[in-house]
Formats: C-alpha cells, sequence, structure tokens
C-alpha cells in the first residue's frame, strides 16, 4: 500500500520530511476504526496507523481463553435495526448492513478470533484508510499559530518516519499488563503468557492474583483438573448483575463463585497484594507470607530462615503451598510514547489506569488531542458502558460530530420539528435509540425550543457533560430553553453490596415514577443553558445540575415505552407544563368548532387543520371519543330552540375530560417486573 | 349544603373534644364548688345555665358530655354553663332532690327562666336551640294556629318585616338555625316559629312538604291593606344560619336600587352574595313607567337577583340605543350583557335560566370535591384527555381490515414500488395514536378504491423499518406518498380523511396538467369529457392556454400543476390556435379558463404571475367559491382569508330567496371585505356547538352571524324580525360598521393552557435526595414555575412527599415479614394494593 496515496500533503520543515493529514489515529481497533469510519463518511483527510499487521491487535490476543462476554443477540422479536443494536454489543455503527455481527457468529457469546475477522472486514469493505506496520513510539507538539488547535502533533514511528497532523485521535486501548512489584514477584506468571492448556495445571494447586473478568476467566478454564484455586485481591468481587457495570464480574465467568460456596475447595480471598510476597521452597513449591517478614532479610537466603504467617497464626488461610501464581490485574494506557509538553496525565484513584480526559473527551492537557475508546472510559468508569465496543461506539461519533462543528463548521445534526411532535420524538427516540441505551447517564439526546415554543430541534447523542458548553460544541443556539433525554437507573438501586432482587423492586404507576429502579428515560428541563459552574456544583452522581422541572417515564418490563396512559400521558402533561400549551390531539371537528369560538388554536390545530392537514377520523374513532366523553356528538340535538342549554353545553368543558373514565386500576400491572 | 356541613363541622369537632377528655371537660365549662358559691355569683341580666352534680357522678354522663359540649357555642351568645358540684351533706333546691340531678337550669341572674329535662337535650343542637328559645322568648313567637299568625302579621303591618319559620320538631339543627339567627336578628324582625304542620300548609298556596323546614320573610313593613296578607319571600334553601342570614340580607336591600354610574362599577349586596344584577335601562321620559317595571320584576325575582334602575340620560353607556336591560352576573371579569327584550317574562327566564345552570355546576363541583376526597392520589392527571389518543386505545381491540394494504418493509420497498404503476405509501408509528386514526381512515380509502386499476395501496410502519423511513426522508408520522416510478414522490398534504384521500388517489392517476393535442380535445375538456381517470372528480376543471412563444409562463403553470396534482383538475393546451381558444373567453395567452358546473361556465382569467408559487395561490384563491357552504374540510381555505365571516347558520338547505339575495350580496362588491358563507346544520351539526357557544339560547334559524374570527373576535347577530335581503343585511352590515350594534357574543381570547398539571417529580425527590436541594441553583428566587396550575393544597401527589415515603416502607417491611410468600392471595393483595402500594409486590 503506497503512502503516497494517504498523503494529504507533503512539507518539509528544517529539512525533515513530513507526511501531513488533518487527522491521526493512532490503533485500529474497534474504536480507531470507527472513528476512521465516520472521518471517512465526512470526506475528511486522515490516516490511521496500526502497529500490528491487522485490526484488532489485542483481539488477536485477548481474551487468553478466546471467549468474548460482549453478547451478540441474533432475535430480539423486532426488526427496528436502531433498537437491535441496544442488544448487539459488538458491532461498530456504519451504513452496511453487511457489518453487523450477528453475520458474522450465531455464538452469544462469540469468539475473538471472530471479531478479529470482524474488524479486517470493517477496516477492507468500508475501505478506510489504515497503515499497518507502523508503531507511533513518540508524539510530541509543534506550535504553530496557524494551526488549528496552536499547534501540530507530530508522530513519529519504529522506523523514525515523522507525521504531521492536526488532531489527534489516541485509540490506542489499554495494553500495558499491570504488574505488582513484590519480592517474589519474579515467580508470578502473567495473563498475557499463562497457558491455556488445562492439562497443564493438572493436580497442580494455583493462586490467582486478581478478581476481574481475566481472573476469572483464567480460573474456568481450569477449576476441573486443578486441586484448587484461591483468588486474592484487594478487595470485594462485584458482581455485574449488581452493579449493572459490564466491566465487572460476570455471570458467565463465575463458576470459581459456585465451587467456592459449594465448599469444593476452591476459595476467594481479600487482601492488598502489595503487602504479599512469595518464597519458593526446594521443591519448587510457593508460599505465602507478608512483607513485613522479610523487611531486612535476604531472600536467597532461603525459605528456612523466612518466618510464614503459619508460624505464629497456625490457622493461616493460605498456608498451602501453591504450585503457581497467576497474576490477573488487567492493564492501563500507554503513556509512555507522549512527550511532557502534551501533558497527558494518569486520572486519580480507580482511574490511573486511563489517561485524565474532560467529558468532551479531549485531553486535559493538550487541545486538539482525543482520547477514544476503551481508554476514554474515565468518563464513566465503574458507570456506563464507555470502556467497552457497545459505548464508545457512539463517543467516538459524538467526538466526530464534536470535531465537525469545530474544525469545519458544519453543525451537530438536527432536525427541526413542529412542536406537535415534541411528545412523538421522544416517544420514538427512548424506545429505540440505541446510544442512549448503551451511554445511560453519559449522552443525551437534547431538544432545543425555538422561540414561542412553536418549533424545535433534535440533536440526538451529546455528551452530556459538556452540556454547559452545548452552544460553541455543536454551532446550534439555545435560548429559548431545552429539555436533556437521558436514560437512568434508580439511583441507590445498584451497588456492589446492594440485593438487586428485593420485593417490590419495580415501580408500576407513573405517578411514582421517580423511584423507578430499573433503566428509564429521564427528561431534564432547563429555561436555559446551565453554566459551567453549575456542571461543577452538580450533585454527585448526577450526570446533570438541579433542572427546572424533571420527568421520570416509568420503568417497564419491556423497556417498550408506549403505553398511552402509563408512559405517554405524564410525560405530555410534563411537556405541556414547561412549554405552558396544550398539546394533546384534535378531530378535525374539533378545530373546526375552536375557530369559531375561540380567537385561539391550540397548536395541533394551528400546525394541522389550519394547513388543510385536519385529522378527520373515521366513524367509529369519533365514536370512542364521544362515548368517552371527549367530543360532543351534536347529530342528535334537539335544534326547536326553546330547551335552555343543559349541562352538556361547552364543548370547551367537554374537552377538558372531566367525564373521562379512570384508568383502570390493573392497567399498569403489564409493567411489574415480576414473574 | 355546604353553608350546613361548615356548621356542622366545629360542632363535630367539639363533640369529639368533649368525648375524648370527659374529665377536664370543655374550654367554655365552669366548675363551682357548691350551690351556695354558684348563686351568690350570679350576675343580674347574664343568663348561664347550670347542672348539678354529685362529687360521685351517677350514669347522667352522656347528657353531661353533651352540655358540656355546648358550653363554647353558648358562651357565644353570653350564656354560661356551668357545673355546679354538690357537697355530699347538701340537701338544697337542686341538690337535694335526686330528679333535679337529671335536669338542667337555665338562669337569668339568679331568676330560673327554664328548667330542661335530659330528653329535651339530646345533642348540641337540641340544647342550643331550647336554651335560645328559652331566652328569646319574647323575640320568637311561637304559634299554633292560622289565627295566631294572623294575628301577629296584622299586628306588625306598617310597622316591621315578620320572619316565619316552620321547623318539623324543635331541637333540629334547622331549629338552632332559626333561634341563632333570632338571637341576631330578633330586634329588626318578628321572628314567628311553628312545629305545626296545619299552619304551614294554611299559608301556601301549593302542598309544601311538611317534612323539611321552611323560613318565609313576610314584607309586612310596606303592607297596607289590612285584608291582604304580607307578601312573602320564602328561603328557597335549606335552613342554615348562612342561607337564612343571607335571605335576610337580601330582604333588606333595596327593592330597585338607582344607580347613576357606569353599570361596571357598580355593586350591590347582591352581587357580592354570588347572585345577578338586573340594570333597568331607563330614559327620562319613560322614567316613572321603567320604575314600575324595575320594581315589578323585582319583586319577582326577590331573593334571585338584585334590581336596579339605571338613567341613560346620567350615564354615557356605549351601547345600542334599543338595549334595555343589562345583566351583571357575580362572575370577575364577565362582561355585562346587554339586551333588548320585550317582555319582564323574558328578563325573569333570563336569570333564572342563569341560576339553574350554576347550582348544577355547584353540586358537580361538590361531587367531584368529595370525590377528590375519596381518592386523593386521582387528581385526574391519569386519566386520558386526549380525544384522538382516547378514541384510538378504545379501538384498538378491533381488527382492522388492511388485506387490502401492502405491506412493505427494507427487503421489498423498492421491488414493490416497480409493481405498480403508483405506489400510495402510508409512513406511520404503530404506537401513534394520529397515524393509526389514519391507518383507520387508510383501511377505508382502500376498501374505496378495492379494484382501481395502477394503484397499489402499501404501508410502512416507522416503528419497524426506522431506516427506510429516515432514507425515505420521513421525519414526522403519518405521512403519505405516491410514488412513481421514474418521478419524485408526491406527498400527500390535505385532510386526513377517507374521502380526501381517495379523490386525491383517483386525480393522481392521471398527468397534471394533462396536456391536449387538439382544440376539440380542449374544448371537450372544458366541456366536462375527460378521461376515465379524472371523470369522477367532481369540481372545477382549470385549462392552462399558451402560446408556443410564452415559456416561462407555461413552466410556472407545469410547476404550479405539479404542487396542485391530486387536489385540482388542470389541462393545459400549448398549441398555436391557442389564441383562438383564448379570444373565445375574452382572454388571450398565457390564460386560465375556469369551467364550472361541467362547462355552463367557462372564466377567463389572464395569467400575469409567472412564478410558480404565486401562481398556486392565484389559482387557489380563484377556486374559492363565491357563497360556499362551510364545512368542516373547507374551512381552512377561507380561512386563509383572513377576513371577517358573513355567516348564514341554516337547519338544512337554505331557501331560494336566502341563497340568491346572499349570492347578490357576495357577488355584489368583487372584492369584498368578507366572507359570505353558509353552514348547513344538518351536514355540519358542530355549527350547533357554534351556536350554543355565541348565544346562551340557540335562536330560530337561520339566523345570520357576522363574526369578526381575526379582530376582536365579537359576533353579531342580525336582527331576527328583519328578512334576510341585500337592503337590510347592507344597512345592518353599515350600522354594524359604525360601531350602533353591540355584539351578542366576543370569542374568548384565551390561551391554550396545559389542561392538569403535571407530576412534580423535583419536589417529591427533595426530601429524599438531599443534595438536590444543596445544590440548588445559585439563584433561589428562581424556583421552578412549571405547575401554574397547583391550587393551594390541591397537588395530591407532591404536597405531602412524607405521605409518599411511608406506605413504601411500610409495604416492604410488610414484603420482608413473609418472605417467599407465593401466587396465593394476589387479588386481594392487589384490591389492598391501591391503597397502601405504590410498588408492585409479586405476581
Amino acid at each position: 500500500v503506497g503512502l503516497a496515496l494517504y498523503a494529504g500533503s507533503l512539507c518539509a520543515v528544517s529539512g525533515a520530511t513530513f507526511l501531513y493529514h488533518d487527522y491521526c489515529v493512532i490503533g485500529a481497533g474497534p474504536a480507531g476504526l470507527q472513528a476512521a469510519y465516520f472521518l471517512q463518511q465526512a470526506g475528511r483527510d486522515y490516516v490511521v496507523f496500526e502497529r500490528s499487521h491487522a485490526p484488532g491487535s489485542f483481539f488477536a490476543l485477548y481474551p487468553r481463553h478466546r471467549k468474548l462476554i460482549s453478547i451478540n443477540k441474533q432475535y430480539t422479536g423486532k426488526s427496528n435495526s436502531e433498537f437491535n443494536l441496544r442488544h448487539d454489543w459488538n458491532s461498530l455503527l456504519s451504513h452496511d448492513r453487511r457489518l453487523l455481527f450477528r453475520h458474522y457468529s450465531s455464538d452469544f457469546f462469540p469468539n475473538a478470533d471472530t471479531m478479529v475477522r470482524y474488524l479486517e472486514d470493517f477496516a477492507s469493505l468500508l475501505k478506510l484508510r489504515v497503515q499497518y506496520n507502523t508503531a507511533i513510539i513518540h508524539v510530541t507538539l509543534e506550535k504553530n499559530e496557524q494551526a488549528w488547535n496552536g499547534h501540530y502533533f507530530l508522530l513519529t514511528d519504529q522506523d523514525r518516519k515523522t507525521y504531521k497532523c492536526s488532531s489527534l485521535l489516541v485509540a490506542a486501548g489499554t495494553w500495558v499488563p499491570n504488574v505488582v512489584n513484590f519480592p517474589g514477584s519474579e515467580y508470578v506468571e502473567g495473563y498475557e503468557t499463562v497457558s491455556i492448556n488445562p492439562e497443564d495445571f493438572a493436580g497442580q494447586t494455583v493462586l490467582i492474583l486478581g478478581r476481574g473478568n481475566s481472573a476469572f476467566e483464567t480460573a474456568e478454564n481450569i477449576l476441573g483438573v486443578t486441586n484448587f484455586i484461591h483468588m486474592v485481591s484487594r478487595s470485594r468481587v462485584r458482581l455485574s448483575w449488581a452493579t449493572h457495570y459490564v466491566g465487572d464480574l460476570r455471570a458467565i465467568n463465575n463458576g470459581l463463585l459456585d465451587t467456592y460456596q459449594l465448599k469444593s475447595l476452591d476459595g476467594l480471598l481479600e487482601g492488598d497484594l502489595e503487602d504479599l510476597a512469595i518464597v519458593k521452597d526446594k521443591k519448587g513449591k510457593l508460599h505465602i507470607t507478608l512483607r513485613f517478614y522479610l523487611e531486612n532479610r535476604n531472600i536467597s537466603a532461603g525459605i528456612d530462615s523466612v518466618t510464614l504467617p503459619q508460624d505464629e497464626l497456625d490457622n493461616f488461610a493460605t498456608r498451602a503451598p501453591y504450585d503457581r501464581v497467576i497474576r490477573c490485574l488487567g492493564w492501563k494506557f500507554d503513556f509512555s510514547i507522549y512527550n511532557r509538553s502534551l501533558r497527558i496525565m494518569p486520572g486519580k484513584g480507580n482511574i490511573k489506569k486511563y489517561p485524565q480526559i474532560k467529558p468532551s473527551y479531549e485531553s486535559r492537557g493538550t487541545r486538539g488531542l482525543f482520547i477514544l475508546g476503551t481508554a476514554s472510559h474515565s468518563v464513566d468508569f465503574r458507570k456506563s458502558a464507555g470502556g467497552f465496543i457497545h459505548g464508545f461506539r457512539y463517543t467516538a461519533r459524538a467526538v466526530h460530530r464534536l470535531l465537525e462543528n469545530r474544525h469545519h463548521g458544519v453543525p451537530w445534526p438536527s432536525t427541526v420539528y413542529p412542536i406537535t411532535q415534541l411528545t412523538n420524538s421522544i416517544i420514538k427516540r427512548v424506545n429505540e435509540a440505541s446510544g442512549l441505551y448503551q451511554m445511560f447517564s453519559v449522552l443525551a439526546d437534547i431538544i432545543l425550543l425555538r422561540e414561542n415554543a412553536t418549533a424545535f430541534e433534535y440533536l440526538e447523542e451529546y455528551p452530556a457533560g459538556v452540556l454547559a458548553e452545548l452552544e460553541t460544541q455543536t454551532g446550534r443556539k439555545a435560548h429559548s430553553g431545552l429539555f436533556v433525554i437521558i436514560m437512568e437507573y434508580g439511583r441507590n438501586f445498584s451497588g456492589a453490596d446492594k440485593d438487586v432482587f428485593y420485593y417490590n423492586r419495580a415501580v408500576g404507576e407513573a405517578q411514582h415514577a421517580w423511584q423507578s429502579n430499573f433503566l428509564h428515560p429521564v427528561i431534564y428541563y432547563y429555561k436555559r443553558l446551565p453554566t459551567e459552574r453549575e456542571m461543577r456544583l452538580r450533585p454527585p452522581d448526577w450526570p446533570l445540575p438541579r433542572p427546572d422541572a424533571i420527568h421520570h417515564i416509568v420503568e417497564d418490563f419491556l423497556t417498550d415505552w408506549t403505553a398511552p396512559n402509563a408512559h405517554i400521558l405524564p410525560l405530555r402533561r410534563f411537556l405541556e407544563n414547561c412549554l405552558s400549551t396544550d398539546l394533546r390531539n384534535f378531530f378535525a371537528e374539533s378545530c373546526f368548532l375552536f375557530a369559531f369560538t375561540r380567537q385561539k388554536l391550540p397548536p395541533f390545530c394551528q400546525q394541522g387543520y389550519l394547513r388543510m392537514q385536519g385529522l378527520v377520523g373515521s366513524q367509529e374513532l369519533r365514536h370512542h371519543a364521544v362515548q368517552a366523553g371527549l367530543l360532543q356528538d351534536y347529530t342528535h340535538t334537539d335544534i326547536s330552540g326553546d330547551r335552555p342549554p343543559d349541562s352538556h353545553d361547552g364543548s370547551q368543558d367537554q374537552l377538558v375530560g372531566d367525564r373521562a373514565i379512570p384508568v383502570r386500576p390493573l392497567q399498569h400491572l403489564v409493567n411489574a417486573k415480576d414473574e | 349544603m355546604s353553608a350546613q356541613k361548615d356548621r356542622w363541622v366545629p360542632s363535630l369537632f367539639l363533640l369529639f373534644c368533649a368525648c375524648s377528655i370527659p374529665t377536664s371537660g370543655s374550654a367554655g365549662l365552669q366548675q363551682e364548688q357548691s350551690p351556695q358559691h354558684y348563686f351568690s355569683g350570679l350576675e343580674a341580666g347574664k343568663a348561664s345555665l347550670a347542672f348539678f352534680t354529685p362529687r360521685v357522678s351517677p350514669g347522667a354522663q352522656p347528657f353531661l358530655e353533651q352540655i358540656e359540649s355546648s358550653a363554647e357555642a353558648l358562651q357565644d351568645y353570653g350564656i354560661s354553663v356551668v357545673k355546679v358540684n354538690c357537697p355530699k351533706e347538701d340537701a338544697s333546691r337542686y341538690c337535694g332532690r335526686e330528679n333535679a340531678l337529671r335536669k338542667a337550669f337555665l338562669f337569668r341572674g339568679n331568676r330560673l327562666i327554664r328548667e330542661f329535662p335530659t330528653d329535651a337535650l339530646f345533642d348540641v343542637n337540641s340544647i342550643i336551640a331550647n336554651v335560645l328559645f328559652a331566652l328569646l322568648f319574647n323575640e320568637v313567637k311561637y304559634v299554633e294556629t292560622l289565627a295566631d299568625l294572623e294575628n301577629t302579621e296584622n299586628m306588625l303591618k306598617g310597622k316591621s318585616n315578620m320572619v316565619f319559620a316552620y321547623v318539623p320538631a324543635t331541637g333540629t339543627a334547622e331549629h338552632r338555625a332559626v333561634m341563632e339567627a333570632a338571637f341576631v336578628y330578633g330586634t329588626i324582625h318578628q321572628f314567628v316559629l311553628t312545629t305545626e304542620a296545619a299552619v304551614l300548609k294554611a299559608t301556601s298556596h301549593d302542598d309544601p312538604d311538611v317534612s323539611s323546614a321552611q323560613l318565609l320573610f313576610c314584607h309586612c313593613q310596606r303592607a297596607t291593606d289590612p285584608a291582604q296578607p304580607c307578601r312573602r319571600t320564602a328561603l328557597g334553601q335549606p335552613l342554615t344560619l348562612l342561607n337564612i342570614h343571607r335571605h335576610l340580607k337580601l330582604m333588606a336591600a333595596p327593592l330597585v336600587t338607582e344607580v347613576a354610574e357606569d353599570p361596571e362599577k357598580v355593586s350591590t349586596v347582591h352581587l357580592q352574595l354570588g347572585l345577578p344584577l338586573v340594570f333597568i335601562l331607563s330614559q327620562r321620559e319613560t322614567y316613572e313607567a321603567d320604575r314600575r317595571t324595575a320594581e315589578f320584576v323585582a319583586w319577582q325575582l326577590l331573593g334571585k337577583a338584585g334590581v336596579a334602575l339605571l338613567s341613560r340620560d346620567l350615564v354615557d353607556l356605549n351601547v345600542l340605543h334599543r338595549s334595555n336591560v343589562a345583566l351583571k352576573t357575580p362572575d370577575e371579569g364577565t362582561p355585562i350583557q346587554y339586551l333588548v327584550l320585550e317582555d319582564t317574562d323574558e328578563v325573569i327566564t333570563l336569570v333564572e335560566d342563569k341560576n339553574k345552570v350554576k347550582p348544577i355546576q355547584e353540586d358537580e363541583q361538590e361531587e367531584e370535591e368529595e370525590n377528590d376526597e375519596d381518592e386523593k392520589e386521582n387528581n385526574n392527571q391519569d386519566i386520558q384527555d386526549d380525544q384522538v389518543v382516547e378514541a384510538v386505545s378504545r379501538d384498538k381491540k378491533r381488527e382492522l381490515p388492511l388485506e387490502q394494504i401492502l405491506v412493505l418493509t427494507e427487503e421489498n420497498f423498492h421491488s414493490s414500488l416497480s409493481e405498480a404503476a403508483r405506489t400510495v405509501v402510508l409512513f406511520y408509528a404503530s404506537w401513534e395514536a394520529v397515524s393509526l386514526a389514519v391507518l383507520r381512515s387508510y383501511s377505508e380509502v382502500a376498501a374505496h378504491l378495492k379494484g382501481t386499476l395502477g394503484v397499489l395501496l402499501s404501508r410502512v410502519n416507522c416503528w419497524d423499518w426506522p431506516g427506510l423511513c429516515s432514507q425515505e426522508n420521513v421525519t414526522q408520522f403519518p405521512a403519505i406518498r405516491i410514488y412513481k416510478e421514474g418521478q419524485r414522490p408526491v406527498t400527500y398534504d390535505g385532510m386526513w380523511g377517507t374521502e380526501e384521500l381517495s379523490s386525491f388517489i383517483l386525480l393522481s392517476r392521471a398527468p397534471c396538467p394533462l396536456k391536449l393535442a387538439t382544440m376539440d380535445e380542449a374544448e371537450g375538456y372544458l366541456r366536462g369529457e375527460f378521461p376515465s381517470e379524472l371523470s369522477s372528480h367532481p369540481h372545477t376543471s382549470l385549462l392552462g392556454v399558451f402560446s408556443t412563444a410564452t415559456s416561462e409562463a407555461r413552466e410556472a403553470f407545469e410547476e404550479a400543476a405539479n404542487i396542485l396534482s391530486g387536489h385540482i383538475r388542470m389541462g393545459m393546451y400549448l398549441e398555436d390556435d391557442a389564441l383562438t381558444l383564448s379570444r373565445k373567453y375574452s382572454v388571450s395567452p398565457p390564460a386560465l379558463l375556469l369551467a364550472r358546473d361541467r362547462g355552463r361556465s367557462v372564466e377567463g382569467i389572464a395569467l400575469s404571475k409567472h412564478i410558480s408559487q404565486d401562481m398556486v395561490q392565484m389559482i387557489r384563491y380563484e377556486l374559492l367559491d363565491i357563497f360556499p357552504e362551510i364545512t368542516v374540510s373547507n374551512l381552512p381555505w377561507y380561512l386563509q382569508l383572513r377576513k371577517p365571516f358573513l355567516i348564514l347558520f341554516s337547519a338544512g338547505d337554505i331557501s331560494q330567496m336566502e341563497s340568491k339575495e346572499m349570492l347578490k350580496l357576495a357577488k355584489g362588491r368583487a372584492q369584498q371585505a368578507f366572507v359570505a358563507c353558509w353552514l348547513n346544520l344538518e351536514k355540519t351539526p358542530v355549527g350547533h356547538g357554534i351556536l350554543r357557544t355565541y348565544f346562551s339560547t340557540v335562536p330560530s334559524l337561520p339566523v345570520l352571524l357576522w363574526v369578526n374570527l381575526h379582530a376582536g373576535g365579537q359576533v353579531f347577530e342580525f336582527p331576527s324580525e328583519q328578512s334576510v335581503t341585500e337592503v337590510n343585511i347592507l344597512s345592518w352590515l353599515e350600522k354594524l360598521q359604525a360601531g350602533l350594534e353591540i355584539p351578542s357574543s366576543t370569542l374568548s381570547e384565551e390561551d391554550w393552557k396545559p389542561p392538569l398539571p403535571a407530576y412534580d417529580f423535583l419536589q417529591m425527590m427533595e426530601p429524599s435526595v438531599p443534595e438536590l436541594s444543596l445544590h440548588a441553583s445559585p439563584q433561589p428566587g428562581d424556583t421552578p414555575a412549571q405547575h401554574p396550575p397547583q391550587s393551594p393544597g390541591g397537588d395530591p401527589a407532591g404536597g405531602d412527599p412524607a405521605s409518599l415515603e411511608e406506605p413504601s416502607q411500610e409495604s416492604t417491611a410488610l414484603e420482608g415479614g413473609s418472605p417467599g410468600r407465593g401466587l396465593r392471595g394476589t387479588a386481594p393483595r392487589l384490591a389492598a394494593r391501591d391503597k397502601q402500594g405504590r410498588r408492585h409486590s409479586e405476581l
């Protein structure tokens, strides 16, 4: 593949030759390819650098036991392609229907090789510009006032070839294995190299360090052949079905929990790995001791001189010697290739494996550098899905839209609707949108109201964390208030120690929707855009600051929020009260009556009937409306005129519906979560 | 009714207090150590009710409790209630005798007025009624026979008025109300009370209901004729203190108030008490007669409305000179109605009708309030008030006949489009009510067009195929498009009705414009000889005539035809002899020929505008009728003209005479400043709704109205006594323009506000999410003004957040107590859930 093909321009600065591109993407994994797809669709000048000879090199090696734990749901009973992406965790976004993962595998948990094949197809079918066998080993900045961000990015590859870009998208993932250094850590095997052949573990006693999915996956593989497996980690195991976080231990890997609690010798321990030490005895068995005992002692002096915990505490839990110790501690971002001038800093606390970024995915240290994919997970670590394909495919699109606006004057895509479509547009999105669903509490749909609230503009999947910067980031104006549509779990529902199966956990009645626990849509209303200060001061665990009004659509067992009375009606009332208008639909006959008896018409009549698009309605429907007391039947009216108007007079009153039939009290039982 | 309730509440409350704290006694009760103490402390002229109890109280407790609980109420009337303890050894008159202990004694000063046996004092009402009755012996005269009553009445004639009350029994709530009223008004009016049904019957002409209490105000002060009984005005409402008070106030008001100021500013006791005020508009010349009329009316309306005599000479009224009566209602903001009435009966009917409607509404409201109390959570917010949504959900179980309509998917969409000459596609969402309403009409269209060649009806559910819909650029549903191979699809932009849609589809089959090749064809077209696809369309045909040179106009016309395709039958003639054709209709090309009534009249219009949009406008305008029958489907076209409507409401077809006159009027001035039209109530029954809004009573039909739809909203009624002729109408319009007529009604200017409040989740969340309030926005004044219709305390859901929390805790506790409870007893739990549960238990 000729490089010249990709080169947007070739320029010479101080004697060195640079290959220039507007956008450089580091890494041709799922996130890099996803970003490349959007850049390609927009016709931008870009290149993707991949150190390996093929895309998805991480997946070529990991997971070691080759079973992906991202679900590949073949059937949902629906043909809605957008909805179906809610249950497809592996596909990338594209217009090409061939590139759906279900065409590649029928396994619910597919093999990692399939992912590699899929990524290869994605890159080649879409003709993405990927430069393989190019490992970027150094990134630095070159100040230039002409540049988009005040500087260019200079990238050097393993052959000392240099590339220059205006914007840098880092989709390199987290691939540097986490290691712990303690006395005897040289005896520890790493997840990345350990044997995956169970026979190699026959009759052995194994200690696994770590309690993530890789640790349990390793244990699962050898569970049947070992004497027993012990697993040690600092914190307690976190189960993903209790935390609603896909990065925690998935049920598919938790065989060891089963054997531990069913008294089959395997076990789980908590302890700080930093305090550990391992000593090897003459037979090659590994003994656990504490670093504390080894201080000022020469470890090479031999095991006999080392104090073991069981010498003092003869029932010490891990007193049995191990044949093997395996480290499964996950990976971190490769910080080493960035020049200090880029100020790429690790996060603090439990997100130290990720670089620090803003909620817009832009690096905190360098303007124009965006982190995509797994490495961008600091934004929603242990909360949402931004570290996984089914999450970052949407954040990559969001970053692309931000860039289109910033560098190319292409505002965030939006659709303008008349206000009568307000309820519908929200209902449509909360029922099918996959980005809102997968990236819950992170990506939000934004409705910008036009003046006088006669129309609105709909923006999809904007990062909620940068709501305050909406106008500059999207190029759209929010002068008359806005709605933010986001999906949330109940605030105190999920968590490592929570009982997520308690009785009465599901809310069924719309008026108590705010207590909903399962994922449900929430709509925030602001009369004006929140400021950055308000964003900063928002309540902890809140995706957004205090709104002027809020609406929860009650959780639904089928995640189908189209029930006219339980879902749509309360939403309509909320929207009506925010806008101070009447958003009901009316038959043409009602609009006709209003046209003659009122100086103003409701929006539905204004935007429909008055524009010759009145809803005539069939005989049956009008009959039903009359029966419901919402429409007056004048056909049998006594027209002699001597009868005074009776209490049925005044159809406006009728339409307020004071005589409508109350909702059947049992109707919401369809929402019950329990079987 | 409500006043009665009000009265009951405090007394019930007192009862409750007394029962719950029997030892300490109620607030107004005094205690005395001994009879000596008591009698020595009595003040002259001050009344007190005493009862004597031995230290160890025997079984008379319930009676004592009642007395104790009336103490406070009696204190309001200056009567103290005293409990006198009898020392053991005391054997005086009150303490010593056994039966005295079962009685209560009423003293004024230290004079015993009456002793009451306990059975006369069974509850608070009876205690107060009897005590006051005894004290007001002079003010309230008790009569047993009609003769007694007549005697009293005669004595009062010319001196003072009399209040005559009948109660079926003493000691009742009504009796108490009468006595309480007598306490206040006893010095002004003579009160007369009876329990004899015969007396009541004798005073009344019709058969009164003797089981309920009655009160009559007898106007004896004005009575001069000793032979005649005083005029009487009955209290038409239940006897409560409030109603009696209100009645007496009304009776005391002057019969006729003379006013000399703007009626808007006038306020009388009637208006303050919620009754209407009738103005009799008087002039100097007719003053005496008007005054007599006013007095006559006032007597008729006594207790129902006030009557004022307004001298027009003193007040400059901007109303019709003919108006003679005005009606002012107590409702704030309702403008004064000026009327031309011929008969005093009409005035009375007018007021009585107003009053008749009102109590019904009040009752309804009360009922509603009661319902609200019953189920506080149901503020109707969860009741569907959208007519379309509700109608569709009521119809959802009916299976629609959709066999004729092809279901399109992402897979078969493009292949299906090529199967028929034309494919009509309905894009809809299966969850959306308006879509489903249109789908119902669409299925009727399908039945209607069954067997029509060359048209395929189909549908796409955008909920199933969002990709297809966005690819076809359908962002709103419903949408109907007609696809024709090789052409841009046409989007339907007409009414969502079966007829309109069918006609559109049928007309769309022919090319628009239809190109006519020869002069014969063109003339045939104007005569109404069309190809079969076009023949079903009943309306006016249009023919564009162009010379071969006028390409600009022709192109604009073709584009306009494209836009109007499906709505209007359009032809085009473009040949060398176009001039010859157009000359026949005295225009020259480029020109439009309008053929109405199958060619019976052809009108030629020169085309001056060469921009397609303008041409569309012009064509649409030209096709509007001069004197149309307004229907639900054609009104929007005429509303677009933004002119006032001169509209004739007719029970059926209008008569030829009316039609002729109106047509003359409409044609008379080509550039009319108004839309002359008529409405057939038989065909458009919703017109009744319009008339009812305009008039309190439906006027006799036909009725001609001037409706200022776009400016001011006034509605004027053409005088019914005049005949509908061009001349009459024109002179009426002139008067109207000159401001000499009074509108019969004015269209409401009200905005369309949210019909009901929303759930205030923000408020509900606050107690459980303390960080919310902590992190409230920096400006505390900027609180969400989200729920304007919230009445004080009327928001049951948000009103008491604490009560929200409670039941859920309760129910979890309940569930915790019986873990693993199965499905047994689900039904009772479901029933109970409504009360306690906001959360589901297992199902």
